[in-house]
């Protein structure tokens, strides 16, 4: 996932000169280190100094360049967050902030490395965007919206990152539009909803429902803000039961806005989120062992749809 | 200090500069009326330091503008920067008469998007990380051809306690930023007192600004002369830092140096005694 954002950034920047990079001492490897070699004036290391990475970019793009500061996903976003808000959301600047390993994917780093409550923080504040990919190819096409958008929406991105070695699971899904739910299957009877990583144990709930003779529909939410309401609304209306699955808190992300969207629709379908819960687990192993740990597995999440 | 101020030429009008300083004082003591409360002594504190930058140092293109960029980092040190905002015309009267009120577009802290404005700073220690990613910018631009814009900046003494300022102040010359001239205004004055009390190792300064590879010049801040040649008599190749030793609240001598002041309107009888000193003391 975070080469494929490489190469695009890479092949990008060799046509836009606006685009630069500002790292807080990750290693720049694959495409990554290209991009530093060819162009070392728009690659900034600012060593373990986060604050200094967003107020940098945000100097960078009062200036007009368009920066992506780029860090494991915690660093990124919880320890310089006022400079995001207000470098860059309250000025409303072009800056993409690049979360790498977002939710609990460093299974073997713990709480410290766990950015379990990212996109409630990141959704959180106004003018942020909010983009999950989900596969290499979702963050292709994410970050290929995000260097061709146009000036009138150009404003803050929180993009959040798996790590690497994702597997392909959007092949032969509707494409990436920004602001709408992608269709990965279309069903008739029960939905699955989620977005990034956490996406790939979506797949298995959907054919675990299969499997049972349920007309299962598999929906991306690659768009977490602005949140494709509309959309949702509709899924709830067309499905007689629906299942999101989030790694996130449980508290501000796409699971409690969905309960808002049918609180006010008036849905009636079976609503039922799956998310990380609101606790520090202190448990090491691979990511499906903490994704567990918060009950978010298929054997789990299938025993609760019934 | 690093380098002798008297062995460098001024060729700025110290006087002129004194007339000025004194009549954006009196501007700021005039909106004062108007509101409960404003930040005049921490805008007294850096005036001639801005108004060096604005009218002797930011260099000027043929219709009048410049293309080096002034920060206000010490956010709630605006009221100097809207004066003279004012006095060029970037600023209309009318705003500065609407200043903190609903229909306005002023508030007591500089707002992006407002005309003349570089950044919306107030909260201390976001002006030098913004300025060190400015500088990299005009610096990239200028690769094609043409001198790199420079970057102006003004932090409160106060704002160099943030961590975050001093990630910047080893950015700076990391990145070799000779386009980047930052000033602390450095009046000893913070909420609980005297900073040289509350923290003494925070002084010296100069010393750990060139242990980070900095350019550093130590002057009377409200000396013109020495504020417009610290800068013009840098020697370069790294971005410059003065220490501007300055007084807060400078101008009015009852409100200098008394924290009261930092945030505090006069009442009718004040403003007249402090308009009446404002004319008998010079800068």
């Amino acid at each position: 996932m975070r080469n494929k954002f490489a190469e695009v950034i890479y092949d990008a920047a060799r046509k836009d000169e606006r685009i630069c990079i500002v790292v807080a001492d990750i290693s720049p490897a694959g495409p990554m280190a290209k991009f530093r070699e060819e162009f070392p004036e728009r690659f900034i290391n600012v060593g373990v100094a986060e604050q200094s990475m967003i107020g940098i970019c945000a100097g960078l793009a009062l200036r007009g360049m368009r920066p992506f500061a780029y860090t494991i996903a915690t660093f990124a976003l919880y320890r310089p967050y006022e400079f995001v808000r207000d470098d860059l959301c309250y000025q409303n600047l072009p800056v993409t902030v690049v979360g790498i390993g977002g939710g609990v994917i460093y299974s073997t780093l713990g709480g410290t490395h766990y950015a379990q409550e990212d996109v409630t923080i990141a959704s959180s504040m106004p003018n942020m965007t909010v983009l999950a990919p989900c596969d290499p190819s979702e963050a292709t096409a994410i970050t290929e919206w995000i260097v061709g958008r146009p000036e009138g929406q150009a404003g803050p991105v929180y993009l959040r990152f798996g790590k690497a070695g994702e597997p392909d699971i959007t092949k032969g899904a509707e494409p990436f539009r920004f602001g709408k739910l992608r269709y990965l299957r279309r069903g008739h009877d029960v939905a699955v909803l989620s977005y990034g990583v956490v996406l790939g144990l979506a797949v298995k709930v959907a054919d675990g429902l299969a499997a049972r003779g349920r007309s299962v529909s598999l929906v991306g939410c690659p768009t977490v803000k602005p949140l494709d309401r509309e959309g949702i609304a509709e899924l709830l209306r067309t499905h007689r039961q629906v299942l999101v699955v989030e790694e996130n808190a449980p508290a501000g992300g796409l699971a409690s806005a969905v309960k808002e969207i049918a609180w006010d629709r008036k849905a009636n379908c079976d609503l039922k989120v799956f998310t990380l819960k609101d606790e520090f687990v202190h448990c090491y192993g691979s990511h499906e062992d903490i994704l567990a740990e918060h009950g978010l597995s298929v054997p789990a999440i299938l025993a609760a749809a019934g | 200090m690093s380098f002798a101020l008297r062995n460098i030429p001024n060729d700025f009008d110290t006087e002129a500069a004194k007339t000025r300083c004194r009549a954006y004082r009196r501007r700021i003591l005039d909106i004062s009326q108007r509101v409960s409360a404003l930040h005049i002594a921490p805008a007294y504190s850096c005036m001639e330091i801005v108004d060096c930058i604005y009218s002797g140092l930011m260099r000027k293109d043929a219709k009048g503008g410049s293309s080096d960029i002034f920060l206000m980092s010490k956010g709630h040190g605006c009221m100097a920067q809207y004066v003279m905002l004012e006095a060029f015309g970037i600023l209309a009267t009318a705003e500065l008469e609407r200043y903190c009120t609903k229909d306005g577009l002023l508030g007591a802290h500089p707002d992006y998007g407002n005309p003349g404005i570089a950044a919306a700073t107030g909260s201390l220690g976001h002006g030098l990380g913004m300025a060190v990613g400015m500088a990299v910018a005009e610096r990239n631009k200028a690769l094609k051809g043409g001198e790199a814009a420079r970057v102006y900046t003004v932090l409160s003494d106060g704002e160099v306690q943030e961590g975050s300022t001093w990630e910047s102040v080893l950015m700076a010359p990391t990145l070799k930023l000779d386009n980047l001239i930052a000033f602390i205004d450095s009046n000893d004055f913070q909420s609980l007192g005297r900073t040289s009390e509350t923290h003494p190792p925070f002084y010296p300064l100069a010393p750990k600004f060139e242990a980070f590879g900095w350019e550093v010049a130590e002057i009377n801040g409200h000396d013109s002369g020495q504020v417009f040649r610290a800068v013009t008599g840098r020697k370069g190749g790294r971005p410059l830092m003065v220490i501007a030793k300055t007084v807060k609240g400078r101008g009015v001598k009852f409100m200098e140096s008394v924290p009261i002041w930092h945030y505090r309107a006069p009442s009718k009888e004040e403003y007249a005694k402090a308009l009446e000193i404002l004319e008998t003391v010079t800068s």
